[in-house]
């Protein structure tokens, strides 16, 4: 399931990632209001002090602001930092994975990039 | 922040068995604790001392800033469900919820009333009459609704099935919030309660073991595996809690959070790294000796 935890991996990093994982696709559009973190602990069944750190750790971050006796709102321009964030972890999360699960299996630079465009044009 | 459990080298001796051996610590006040350990650790001594049914042999005990022996201010602000509660012989299950309402200052009568539906448990029945598990419900029911400053449940759910455990759990995230209070949780199913545990302590022999923010202690051991003398190459110098062997392949458990260097050495060896799930490390904790000398060096 989706909205289950990872109990090996701090689950404030978790919650702080599926904020960003909503603001990136668009479900949590910038000034819009984020969920409490009651809302946050009674969903994912955990800590609300433990939400409320994943909250606060995109605060601290500027990706998103509070509004004092409102809540938390997503910070204007939150998206394109989160987007500019990611590229830079996309290069070692996805790319050179990729090189190294190739190599495991004898695949070519030459034939990986036409493997790359095969996949493109059946989009 | 204020603590509303302090102990201080406390030990709790028997005839020739030491059951709590020079332990200290505090409970801060707000937070869900889990106070886990293996059987016979010395976790029920402790809440036995806490909740002043035992006398301490040696050491300081404060709850709530004051002595809890014979100490009604304190007494009534805490609430202990025990899994091995009795009851009176003709006590029904309202009969016991009516006793708690005289008992505990905040008890909510209309919460009590919603958490015996949700647990399905029919008023009328006598105590003596129940299932395992709705005997076990019927402590939740109290340990919840008494809304208790500070709330103990020891292994409170034998015999409870998957389901009012995960509604328990729920209730409980869902009333903390709106209520906070200190909990003190212990239990055997960590992987269950974790991530609703704050900060986790851990008893062994009789010791504190581990006192740390459940969050942090996530962090602290992972796993590498491959080729067994590539996974040795990599563990050198470092503190391994646990090795498996299959073949030529071997995985560790390695004390610490992976810098870049390891990382780096270990996409080098093609080696794997992964996390370690906090059940699976406080069993490897619990079940090595040597480390609680090594973590307290």
């Amino acid at each position: 399931m989706e909205f289950m935890v990872d109990d090996s991996r701090p689950i404030f990093v978790q919650i702080a990632e599926r904020i960003e994982d909503d603001i990136v696709e668009g479900r949590l559009p910038e000034e819009s209001q984020v969920p409490s973190t009651n809302q946050f602990a009674s969903f994912y069944r955990i800590n609300p002090a433990t939400a409320a750190k994943g909250v606060n750790l995109l605060v601290d971050q500027g990706i998103l602001y509070k509004k004092r006796g409102i809540g938390m709102f997503v910070a204007p321009g939150a998206k394109a930092r989160l987007m500019d964030k990611r590229k830079e972890r996309f290069f070692e999360q996805y790319v050179m994975t990729m090189l190294r699960e190739a190599e495991k299996l004898g695949i070519t630079v030459n034939q990986l990039t036409e493997m790359i465009q095969k996949g493109a044009n059946h989009r | 922040m204020t603590a509303v459990v302090e102990v201080s080298r406390l030990t709790k001796s028997y005839r020739d068995v030491t059951a709590v051996d020079d332990v200290s610590f505090a409970i801060e006040a707000g937070k869900i604790y889990g106070l886990l350990g293996r059987n016979g650790a010395g976790k029920t001594t402790l809440m036995q001392m806490i909740t002043a049914q035992a006398f301490p042999t040696i050491g300081e005990l404060r709850v709530f800033g004051e002595s809890p022996f014979e100490n009604n201010r304190v007494l009534s602000r805490i609430c202990f469900i025990k899994e091995s509660q009795k009851y009176p012989d003709n006590y029904r299950v309202a009969d016991v919820l009516d006793l708690c309402s005289d008992l505990f200052p905040n008890w909510d009568r209309d919460f009590a009333d919603r958490l015996v539906e949700a647990f399905r448990l029919p008023p009328k029945r006598q105590m003596r009459k129940l299932s395992r598990g709705m005997l076990s419900s019927v402590g939740i029911v109290a340990g919840l609704a008494s809304r208790a400053p500070l709330t103990i449940f020891d292994e409170p759910y034998l015999g409870l099935d998957a389901a009012s455990r995960s509604l328990f759990y729920e209730l409980l995230v869902e009333d903390y919030a709106e209520h906070p209070r200190t909990v003190i949780l212990s239990t055997h199913l960590i992987d269950e309660v974790s991530r609703i545990l704050e900060h986790v302590i851990v008893i062994n022999d009789g010791r504190v073991l581990i006192d740390e923010e459940t969050d942090s202690l996530r962090n602290r051991a992972f796993t590498v595996s491959g080729a067994t003398a590539d996974v040795e190459a990599f563990a050198k110098g470092k503190t391994v809690l646990h090795r498996e062997t299959l073949g030529g392949l071997a995985s560790a458990i390695v004390v610490g959070n992976p810098g870049a260097d390891d990382r780096q050495l270990a996409r080098s060896l093609r080696l794997e790294l992964d996390n370690v799930p906090l059940q699976q490390l406080i069993v490897h904790l619990t079940s090595r000796k040597s480390y609680g000398k090594e973590a307290k060096a």
